[in-house]
């Protein structure tokens, strides 16, 4: 094993032990705690892999932006801080069989499919110009599109969370907004 | 460094995201194993634009979007689970069956539960 070998096995166990610490841990807030040493050590694994700019994009976004909204939402939907029992639905040994299944035919077939192949890793392929240059050169259609998806999730956020727009307005105003 | 060790990461962390998709009972947690899911494919992209070293770097700008698509994902989600919360005081989605197909219990209050689940009915 190369260096690079194992310090991105190292990240991938941490990355794969706190996902599983999410899916089991029996408090919402630890889990999503979690969830960012997960997305933390997944940065760790792009960093690795020469990824540089997604490594970064990964820590602002993920880390940054959905985890701090997903606690928005454990702490609005009034959510246990403590321990609750009932975290896990009644199927939990059906849900563990069908992961099980899901990675055991996964990881035999990324083994014996890429089991001779080596990536070569060379610094440069993931700076921030690299990228910068490819999406406003190759890839700016689909960037606008995004854009355009990203407003119209806003707009839809918003309508959905507003109480006073909407059908029923008329017993329901609350003076918000 | 050998192709194996970044996808079967890739691989165990997508189970892991499968097993809290269905096991967990909490819209919110149902969501966190989405985005483990999500960053398993993400893991995946960066590890194949590597090995291909892509003059576009197709994969990289592919995880970029996929990035920004999981967060205004987040975002609607989260959005619909607090529409839910607000008319129901619950976000379990397995107690959420007012549109399952079943004769006897059309209303979630008649299911035959374990327990009653101590809801707490605060004013908005």
């Amino acid at each position: 094993m190369s260096g690079q070998e194992i310090v991105f096995t190292l990240l991938g166990v941490v990355a794969v032990g706190s996902g599983i610490m999410v899916v089991t841990t029996r408090r919402l807030v630890h889990a999503a705690l979690w969830l960012v040493l997960s997305f933390g050590a997944l940065a760790g694994g792009y960093l690795v892999l020469t990824a540089e700019f997604v490594a970064w994009v990964q820590v602002l976004i993920y880390v940054g932006a959905v985890v701090v909204l997903l606690l928005f939402g454990i702490m609005l939907t009034r959510a246990p801080i403590g321990d609750s029992a009932d975290l896990d639905s009644g199927n939990r040994w059906a849900a563990a069989a069908v992961a099980a299944a899901t990675a055991a035919v996964l990881v035999t077939v990324m083994v014996m499919g890429f089991r001779n192949e080596r990536m070569p890793l060379r610094a440069g392929g993931g700076s921030a110009s690299a990228l910068g240059g490819s999406v406003f050169r190759t890839w700016v259609l689909p960037f606008e599109v995004l854009s355009v998806l990203l407003l119209a999730s806003l707009v839809g956020a918003i309508v959905l969370s507003r109480t006073d727009i909407g059908s029923r307005v008329a017993g329901r105003r609350k003076g918000r907004g | 460094m050998h192709l194996a060790y970044p996808t079967v990461v890739a691989a165990l962390l997508f189970s892991v995201g499968v097993y809290g998709v269905l096991a967990r009972r909490n819209a919110i947690l149902v969501l966190m194993s989405v985005e483990l899911m999500l960053n398993a494919v993400n893991l995946n992209l960066v590890t194949f634009d590597m090995r291909f070293r892509d003059r576009l770097h197709g994969g990289q700008v592919l995880t970029l979007f996929t990035i920004v698509i999981a967060a205004a994902e987040v975002g609607l989600g989260l959005a619909i689970v607090l529409l839910v919360y607000r008319n129901r005081q619950n976000v379990d989605i397995d107690r959420l069956r007012s549109l399952a197909e079943s004769d006897d219990a059309p209303d979630e209050e008649t299911e035959p539960g374990p327990e009653p689940e101590t809801v707490e009915r605060a004013a908005p």
